[in-house]
C-alpha cells in the first residue's frame, strides 16, 4: 500500500505545510525589501550618493611674477602628477610591471613600496611628470593609477633673479624671496566641483561647480630684467676675478625709489633649489657688514648740519695718525692739510674723526638715523636685516670716532643705497621698493643745500685726486665713495676685507644709485677703489645707456660732435 | 496524423512563466553588465541550449527517466569527483574543461540527487523506515560532502536541500525531522571546522558587515545600499547609479537582484517574487497531480529547490544571510545553472503531461 489514498493525503498535507513555510519566507523577504526600500531608503540613498558623489579640488594657477616690462621671472605651467591606489594596483601585477617599465623604475621596488602603503588609498608615485611620460601612463589605463593636474613653477631667469624671486616647494608654496613674502597674494584659491565617480575612481560626470577656482594674482616687480642680467654677469665676473667669497649689487632708480637690479653671488638655480645651499640668501638685504669709508659722507653731513664747518673748512690730518682713548686711528698716507671736501676725496680717517669728535653724539646719531641706518628699509623681504646703530647714549668717544668712518656700525647694501639716494635726491628719504606700484612717499630728512654740498664733495672722489677714479663712466659725471673695511673676526680685525662702492649718476640730475659690495676678495687687490669701483662703473654705464638717461654735458657733447663732423668735412 | 506523432508535451503555463522570467533576466543582465551586449548574447546562447534541454526532457516519460536515474547519479558522482583531479577555477575547483565548454558538474547534482532519492524511495514503503531514511540520507550526503570540499557552499546547500525535500515529501516522521534539526545545529561547530577560511570570513562578515567595510563587508553593504536606494518605484532601467558605476560587486552574477531592486524598486521586487512564486506554485501543482511516487517526489523537490534558490539569493542580497554563492535562477549570468534549471522544468513538463487524468 505504498500509494493508497490515505498516504497520498498525508503527503499532500506535507505539501501544504511547506506552502505555509514558503509563504512565511516570502513575507520575510518582502518585509525586508519594504524595510530597505521604504523605511531606510533615504539613509541608504544618502550612503549610495556618498559612494559616487565626490567633491574634487580644481587646481589653480599661481600668479606670474614679472619684471617692470612684463618679462616673466616666475610662471606656472600645467603638468601631470601620477598617484596610485596601492590595493587596486597590486591586484594587477602584470600592469604594475608595465607601469614600472614606462617609469623606468624597478618593478620589485615599486611593488615593495606599494605593499608598505597598502592600507592607504592615495600615494603619490611621481610629481610633475614630463608631458611625454604622462601621456604614456594615461595610455596604459591601469586601474588604480591616476593622473592629477598640477602646476609647476618655472623660473626663466634662473640664478640671475633667484634671490629676489625665490622659489616654491613641491606643493607650490613660497619658500624664499618674494615667492614667500607674497605667497598669499600669488597663491590663488582652488575651486571645488562635485563629480560622479565610479568604483575605480574614474570621473564619469561633472555634476556641479561648487566654487570656481580663482587664479593667483600676478606680481610685477620694479626689477628690470636687462639690468638684472647686466649686474649679475658683471658681479659674477668680479667675484671670480678677485676670488671673493660673496658679493652684492643694488641699483636704485631715484624717480620712484624703485629697485632696478638686486643681485648676489653666490647664487643658485631656483628651478632645482637645494635647500641647504649657502647661496640661498639675498645678501643685499639679509647680510649686514661694517661699511667702512662709504659711511664718511654721513658724518660730514652731520658736521655741516652742526653749522661750524663748510666744505672749505681746513682740517689738519698730519701726521696721518690720531690718538683717541688710547687707540691709534690711521690714514693710508699723511695727507697734510685738507679741507672737508678733501677729507672725503682722500678718505681720511683722521680728518673725519676730527670732524666727528667736535659733534654732539646725539646729533651725529640722529643724522645717521635720518639716513635710515639702524632700521629695516621696509621692503617686507623675508629676513631683511636692520643693521646695528647703537643708541648715542651708550657711545664712548672711541665709538663715535669709528662710527664716523664706518666701524662699530653695520648696514645692508640696500640700506646704503637708500642712504646715498637721500644725498642724491636733495635730502629726501624714500624707502626703496621691489613691487611695481608700491612706491613710498618721499620724506625730507636732510637740508637740500647740505645734501647738495655732500653730493658735490662726493663727485671729487671720482675726480683726478680721488680714490674712486675707476668708478667713472664716460660722458657722465659720477659721485660716490669707496669703502675698504677690515672684517671683524673673533681675534679682532683680520687682514680680510670688504670692498665697497656707493654712488650715483648723472651728477647734474641724479637718476640712478648703485651700491657694490665685494666680500673678502682674496687677490692682490682689495681696495674698494680697485675692486668695487670698476664693477660700479660697468653696471652704472650699462644702466645709464639702457635707461636712455642723457649725459650731464649732453649739449657740449653735441657741440663737440658737430665740431668733429665739421673738421672732417674740412 | 500517425499515432506515434504527438504534439510536443509542453506545459504552456510553465513555459510562459519561464519565458517571462528569462526575458526580464536578460534585460536586467544588459543593464547590470554595463550595457555590454556580449554578456547578453552569451547568456542567450546558454538559455537556448537550456530550452533545448527542456524540450528534450519534456519528451522523456517519467518512468524512463526513473530507469536512467542510477546511471545519471553515478555519472554525476564521477564527474564531481573528477573535479578534484582535473578541476579548474579561481580559488576553487568547480569546473571541468570539456574542450568546447567549461562545465560545472556539481550543477548536475541538483537534478541527480532528487532523482536518485525519489527513485530509491519509489520502490519502498512510505513513509520510509529508519533504514530507508538512512540510505536516502547517504545518497544525498555523499555528493553534498564532495561539493562542500570543492569548496562550493551554495551549490552544496541546494543539492542537500533538494535531496532533503524529496525525503520530506516522502513523509518521514516529524520526529526524525526534529532530530535532524537538532543534529544539524549540533553539527554546526563541526561544519565550521571543515569550512575554508574564506567561507568563515563570509559568516563573520554577515554577523558584522561593518567590521571591515572596505574588504569583506563591502559586498553586503554595497548590496544593501543599492537595494535601499531603489525606493518604492526604482530608478528605472539602466539608471541605477550603484549598478552602473560598478559599486555593486558581482553585479551580473550573484548580486544581479541588487541591480534589479535598485532599478525597479519595491514594486518590481514584489512583481518578480510573485512571478517566481507562480512558477513554484505551478511546480507544486504538477507534483500534486503526478501519477506515481517518483514523479510526485521529484516534481515537489524541484519546485521547492527553486524556492530555496530564490529565497537564499534574495536573503543574501538583502543582507539576511551570509554570502553563499547561490545565483538567482534564470537571472544570474552563468551557463550550467541555467541549463540544469531549464532541464528541470522539462522534467516537470513531462510529469505534467503524464499526470493521472482521474482522481478517484
Amino acid at each position: 500500500m505504498s500509494s493508497g489514498p490515505e498516504m497520498l493525503e498525508l503527503r499532500l498535507s506535507r505539501l501544504y505545510g511547506l506552502l505555509l513555510v514558503f509563504f512565511l519566507a516570502s513575507v520575510a523577504l518582502v518585509a525586508r525589501a519594504v524595510n530597505l526600500q521604504v523605511a531606510e531608503t533615504e539613509f541608504l540613498q544618502g550612503q549610495g550618493e556618498a559612494r559616487f558623489l565626490r567633491e574634487v579640488e580644481i587646481p589653480t594657477r599661481r600668479g606670474i611674477i614679472s619684471d617692470r616690462n612684463g618679462e616673466p621671472f616666475a610662471i606656472s605651467t600645467p603638468v601631470d602628477s601620477v598617484w596610485v591606489n596601492p590595493s587596486e594596483l597590486l591586484q594587477v601585477p602584470d600592469k604594475l610591471e608595465q607601469l614600472a617599465r614606462v617609469m623606468e623604475t624597478d618593478p620589485d621596488e615599486l611593488e615593495r613600496k606599494l605593499n608598505q602603503r597598502a592600507g592607504k588609498e592615495f600615494v603619490w608615485l611621481r610629481r610633475r611628470l614630463n608631458p611625454d611620460l604622462a601621456a604614456q601612463i594615461k595610455a596604459l589605463a591601469i586601474q588604480g593609477v591616476f593622473l592629477q593636474k598640477e602646476y609647476r613653477r618655472f623660473y626663466p631667469a634662473g640664478e640671475v633673479a633667484a634671490h629676489v624671486v625665490g622659489f616654491t616647494n613641491i606643493d607650490d608654496i613660497g619658500q624664499e624671496g618674494l615667492e614667500l613674502a607674497y605667497n598669499d597674494w600669488l597663491i590663488g584659491e582652488t575651486g571645488t566641483k562635485r563629480v560622479i565617480k565610479d568604483r575605480l575612481g574614474r570621473t564619469v560626470e561633472e555634476v556641479e561647480l561648487i566654487r570656481e577656482a580663482r587664479p593667483g594674482n600676478d606680481l610685477q616687480l620694479t626689477i628690470d630684467r636687462r639690468l638684472q642680467y647686466l649686474a649679475y654677469m658683471e658681479l659674477k665676473r668680479t667675484v671670480l676675478e678677485h676670488g671673493a667669497r660673496s658679493g652684492s649689487v643694488v641699483l636704485l632708480d631715484l624717480e620712484n625709489s624703485e629697485i632696478l637690479a638686486m643681485v648676489n653671488q653666490p647664487s643658485y638655480n631656483p628651478n632645482q633649489p637645494n635647500a641647504s645651499s649657502h647661496g640661498l640668501r639675498n645678501r643685499a638685504v639679509t647680510d649686514v657688514f661694517e661699511p667702512g669709508s662709504v659711511m664718511k659722507p654721513f658724518a660730514v653731513t652731520s658736521a655741516l648740519e652742526e653749522g661750524s664747518v663748510s666744505p672749505a673748512t681746513a682740517v689738519e690730518t698730519t701726521p696721518g695718525t690720531l690718538q683717541v682713548s688710547g687707540h691709534t686711528i690711521r690714514d693710508h698716507h699723511d695727507y697734510g692739510l685738507l679741507d672737508v671736501t678733501g677729507v672725503l676725496t682722500k678718505s681720511s680717517n683722521v680728518g673725519v674723526t676730527k670732524l666727528a669728535l667736535e659733534l654732539p653724539a646725539e646729533l651725529m646719531w640722529d643724522t645717521y638715523r635720518r639716513y635710515g641706518f639702524g632700521e629695516a628699509t621696509g621692503t617686507g623681504f623675508p629676513g631683511e636685516s636692520a643693521g646695528v646703530l647703537r643708541n648715542h647714549r651708550r657711545w664712548r668717544v672711541l665709538e663715535q670716532a669709528t662710527i664716523s668712518y664706518g666701524y662699530g656700525i653695520s648696514a645692508t647694501a640696500l640700506q646704503l643705497a637708500q642712504a646715498y639716494a637721500v644725498i642724491a635726491d636733495h635730502g629726501r628719504l624714500r624707502p626703496p621698493t621691489l613691487i611695481q606700484g608700491a612706491t613710498n612717499p618721499p620724506l625730507s630728512v636732510i637740508d637740500p643745500n647740505i645734501a647738495q654740498q655732500v653730493a658735490a664733495m662726493l663727485e671729487t672722489v671720482t675726480g683726478p685726486a680721488g680714490t674712486g677714479k675707476k668708478a667713472r663712466v664716460a660722458n657722465y659725471r659720477v659721485a660716490g665713495k669707496t669703502g675698504t673695511s677690515r672684517k671683524a673676526s673673533a681675534s679682532g680685525y683680520a687682514s680680510r676685507y670688504v670692498a665697497s662702492f656707493a654712488g650715483f649718476a648723472p651728477m647734474s640730475r641724479p637718476r640712478l644709485v648703485g651700491v657694490v659690495v665685494i666680500n673678502d676678495p682674496t687677490g692682490e687687490l682689495y681696495y674698494g677703489g680697485d675692486v668695487a669701483a670698476p664693477l660700479f662703473s660697468k653696471v652704472m654705464s650699462g644702466a645709464l645707456r639702457l635707461m636712455n638717461i642723457p649725459p650731464d654735458d649732453y649739449s657740449s657733447l653735441l657741440v663737440q660732435a658737430d665740431d668733429e663732423l665739421g673738421g672732417n668735412q674740412r | 496524423m500517425p499515432s506515434w506523432v504527438s504534439l510536443p508535451r509542453v506545459d504552456f503555463v510553465l513555459l510562459g512563466l519561464v519565458l517571462a522570467v528569462i526575458a526580464t533576466g536578460l534585460a536586467v543582465l544588459y543593464s547590470a553588465s554595463g550595457q555590454d551586449a556580449v554578456y547578453v548574447e552569451r547568456q542567450a546562447v546558454r538559455i537556448a541550449v537550456g530550452l533545448l534541454a527542456m524540450l528534450v526532457f519534456s519528451q522523456v516519460p517519467p518512468h524512463v527517466l526513473r530507469i536512467w536515474t542510477p546511471w545519471l547519479y553515478a555519472i554525476a558522482i564521477v564527474m564531481v569527483a573528477a573535479t578534484w583531479f582535473f578541476g579548474i577555477g579561481r580559488n576553487t575547483q568547480r569546473w571541468l574543461d570539456l574542450g568546447v565548454v567549461r562545465f560545472q558538474p556539481s550543477e548536475l547534482m541538483k537534478l541527480a540527487v532528487p532523482m536518485a532519492v525519489a527513485a530509491f524511495l519509489h520502490q519502498r514503503i512510505l513513509p520510509p523506515g529508519w533504514k530507508d531514511t538512512l540510505v536516502a540520507l547517504l545518497i544525498l550526503a555523499v555528493p553534498t560532502f564532495l561539493i562542500i570540499r570543492q569548496p562550493d557552499l551554495g551549490t552544496a546547500l541546494l543539492v542537500a536541500s533538494s535531496g532533503a525535500f524529496t525525503l520530506f515529501l516522502a513523509g518521514i516522521r516529524w520526529r526524525t525531522i526534529a532530530l535532524a534539526g537538532v543534529a544539524g545545529i549540533a553539527m554546526a561547530p563541526v561544519l565550521w571546522m571543515f569550512m575554508e577560511e574564506y567561507q568563515r570570513n563570509r559568516v563573520r562578515t554577515f554577523l558584522d558587515p561593518d567590521a571591515d567595510p572596505l574588504g569583506q563587508g563591502w559586498n553586503i553593504i554595497q548590496s544593501k545600499i543599492a537595494v535601499g536606494s531603489g525606493g518604492l518605484t526604482g530608478k528605472g532601467w539602466m539608471n541605477g547609479t550603484q549598478a552602473q558605476l560598478e559599486f555593486i560587486p558581482e553585479r551580473h552574477t550573484d548580486f544581479i537582484l541588487a541591480v534589479y531592486a535598485e532599478e525597479f524598486g519595491l514594486l518590481g521586487v514584489c512583481g518578480l517574487l510573485l512571478l517566481y512564486l507562480a512558477l513554484i506554485g505551478r511546480g507544486l501543482y504538477i507534483a500534486s497531480v503526478a501519477r506515481d511516487t517518483y514523479s510526485r517526489l521529484l516534481a515537489g523537490s524541484l519546485a521547492m529547490t527553486l524556492f530555496v534558490y530564490v529565497a537564499v539569493n534574495g536573503a543574501m542580497v538583502a543582507g539576511l544571510l551570509p554570502v553563499v554563492g547561490v545565483p538567482l535562477p534564470l537571472f544570474s549570468y552563468g551557463g550550467t545553472s541555467a541549463v540544469t534549471l531549464l532541464a528541470g522544468f522539462g522534467i516537470l513538463m513531462s510529469i505534467y503531461s503524464h499526470r493521472k487524468f482521474i482522481r478517484h
